[in-house]
């Protein structure tokens, strides 16, 4: 009985500290002055662009990543060649890199100096701005987070369902569409939810690029931060807020994903 | 169609799984493969299949080399082991898929579908996915998803393990009428040896990647061509004696044995209901202690120890003809054992084997 009581208390009581209390306190230090203050913290211009900017990372970090892990997937969990150790060694290496590094290394690409600089002249109109700088270094975090989910899940999985509709005439297109990848849209989902709330959540990366780079760009954890530094806590709390609005659907998300993903292994009858 | 393997061999990682294999099967022709796991026989049909390249030798659909062909071209029905159902597709998409990556109209498709869950008793779980079913509906689903394309050759691994004895029984016979009927070829991987001779006109018989023999089910049974076959072939006895120029030795029984080594120690097998049990000494019989008696519905096993030739040997005595002396028997009796019919193999192996292979344990 004391076996069973003690590490469930202590679950609790750790959650109850660590989740619980600290989100408590954002919800209510931004309730605090009403709901009037809290409309204003949100729609102020700044919170809205960070807003904007936030949904755009995101909406180019979850393409970007989920084109780049189907195709990792397809080309590392199916096929053998020599030095492949070394690709996956490097699909794992981003996960390694602290955000702050990514950031420094796209300023550094962007930056007035850097290789890249005159081609993003020549490609955006109106110079090297801190968007596209954000954008490349959410990239640069994310990219293989769908990757991540999708090789293990292709390797778990097998082959013997391609084989099977091989067999059956199905063509390369047919067999990749039809079998492979309906096969793993619960670890594409999982991935993908991933990758947007990281990259909605993203500091380290964002916020040396906004520094290093011209051009205001906050994403909301930057413009978050940059108002507790001014001292404006409450406002910080309110968009914080709105942080935990994207959190929440995104952990709902997760579960829904491991759903899909509970069906039943192949051959598994019962 | 016709299949053919020349010569065909296939390595993994260095080690062949199979090696100079040659087998030719007629059209409508339905082929068991046997063996023991890991003989290769999974991987002959891949070969057959076309999910392997042979790495010697040929693989030949209708004459021509399979490769010359695309897969969906070659028409090959393959019915997994492993079942690999398409886990997110209903039933009906697993069993119409075949026709449907080849853009048949809906209705062609949806009519094949329910008439093949009519014929594998799948009707009324067309909408279940994979998932919601039993073992042997699955194994069902997947003979009837090779099934949709008309496939002129079939190829089935191992398709009947996870069903019932009753179910197994009846897709044997559905196999069976399906090939007389459909003119399709038909190989059917198994190691039910008593599978492979109820539904097959021929039988192959595998052995670390080589075949032993190839014959019909009363060829291979009757005539085995090594002592593996005859080991593999239900229950037998091993008898240990010896050959000396084209005789063969246990004890005071001697019998023709092919010509070859002098004076060298052999194996003799008997098969338990060619060995005949006498109450009293006979010419040319060996002397054997009754061990045990278990009955066996038509027939009764007589377990028996005659050493130093064997220690663990069976008699199988039919319960009606032989039932004055199966009243007679009981155990610690001494008897006289005189074979009807041996077979002695020049089989270098086969003093070293171990006596474990005897007929109980097989």
């Amino acid at each position: 009985m004391l076996l069973r009581v003690l590490p469930i208390a202590a679950a609790l009581l750790v959650l109850a500290g660590l989740v619980l209390l600290p989100a408590a306190a954002v919800i209510a230090g931004a309730a605090a002055d009403g709901s009037a203050a809290w409309w204003r913290a949100v729609t102020d211009p700044g919170a809205l662009a960070a807003v904007r900017l936030t949904l755009l990372a995101a909406g180019v970090a979850v393409p970007v990543s989920a084109a780049f892990g189907i195709a990792a997937a397809w080309s590392l969990g199916r096929f053998r060649y020599p030095g492949q150790a070394i690709v996956l060694a490097l699909v794992e290496l981003p996960a390694g890199v602290p955000p702050v590094v990514a950031g420094l290394a796209t300023v550094l690409l962007l930056g007035a100096a850097g290789p890249l600089a005159p081609a993003w002249r020549a490609a955006v109109p109106g110079g090297i701005g801190a968007v596209p700088g954000v954008l490349l270094a959410t990239v640069l975090v994310t990219f293989p987070l769908v990757a991540r989910e999708l090789i293990p899940a292709l390797q778990r999985r097998g082959t013997a369902a391609e084989e099977a509709a091989l067999t059956l005439g199905a063509s390369g297109l047919q067999v990749l569409t039809r079998v492979t990848l309906p096969g793993l849209r619960a670890s594409a989902v999982s991935g993908a939810i991933l990758c947007a709330a990281r990259a909605v959540g993203e500091l380290g990366a964002a916020a040396v690029v906004n520094r290093g780079l011209p051009g205001a760009a906050a994403t909301l954890p930057v413009h978050v931060a940059e108002l507790h530094r001014r001292h404006a806590l409450r406002a910080s709390l309110a968009v914080s807020s709105l942080l935990f609005a994207v959190a929440l659907p995104a952990l709902l998300g997760r579960r829904w994903a491991r759903r899909l993903r509970a069906a039943p292994a192949p051959g598994g009858g019962r | 169609m016709s299949v053919e393997l020349r010569g065909a061999g296939k390595a993994f990682g260095g080690a062949w799984a199979l090696r100079g294999l040659s087998l030719a099967v007629a059209p409508g022709e339905l082929v068991a493969v046997l063996g023991p796991s890991g003989c290769g026989k999974t991987t002959l049909l891949r070969l057959l299949a076309g999910l392997e390249r042979p790495d010697e030798g040929q693989v030949l659909h209708d004459g021509a080399p399979a490769s010359a062909r695309a897969l969906r071209a070659r028409n090959v029905g393959l019915v997994f082991q492993q079942v690999a159902l398409f886990e997110h597709l209903t039933v009906a998409a697993n069993v119409g898929f075949a026709l449907s990556v080849r853009r048949r109209p809906r209705r062609e498709v949806e009519a094949r579908v329910a008439e093949l869950a009519a014929l594998l008793g799948l009707a009324g779980l067309e909408d279940r996915r994979p998932g919601d079913l039993s073992g042997g509906q699955r194994q069902r689903v997947a003979i009837a998803r090779a099934l949709a394309a008309s496939p002129r050759l079939l190829l089935l691994d191992e398709p009947f393990g996870a069903l019932d004895p009753r179910m197994r029984l009846a897709l044997r016979r559905w196999l069976r009428e399906h090939t007389d009927r459909s003119g399709a070829t038909g190989l059917l991987v198994t190691h039910d040896q008593e599978e492979a001779f109820d539904v097959a006109d021929r039988v192959v018989i595998l052995n670390g990647g080589r075949v032993e023999q190839v014959g019909t089910p009363a060829q291979v049974f009757e005539e085995p061509a090594s002592a593996f076959v005859m080991r593999f072939l239900g229950a037998v006895n091993v008898l240990r004696g010896r050959v000396d120029g084209g005789r063969a030795y246990v004890g005071d029984l001697e019998f023709a044995a092919p010509a070859g080594e002098a004076r060298a120690p052999a194996h003799v097998f008997v098969r338990p209901h060619e060995l005949e049990l006498n109450l009293a000494a006979v010419p040319g019989s060996l002397a054997a202690t009754v061990a045990r008696l278990v009955p066996r519905g038509a027939a009764v096993r007589v377990e028996l120890s005659a050493p130093p030739h064997g220690e663990r040997l069976e008699a199988e005595v039919d319960a009606r003809r032989g039932a004055a002396l199966l009243a007679a028997l009981r155990p610690g009796l001494r008897v006289h054992l005189s074979p009807r019919r041996v077979r002695v193999f020049a089989d270098p192996g086969a003093a070293a084997e171990p006596d474990s292979l005897t007929a109980s344990e097989l």
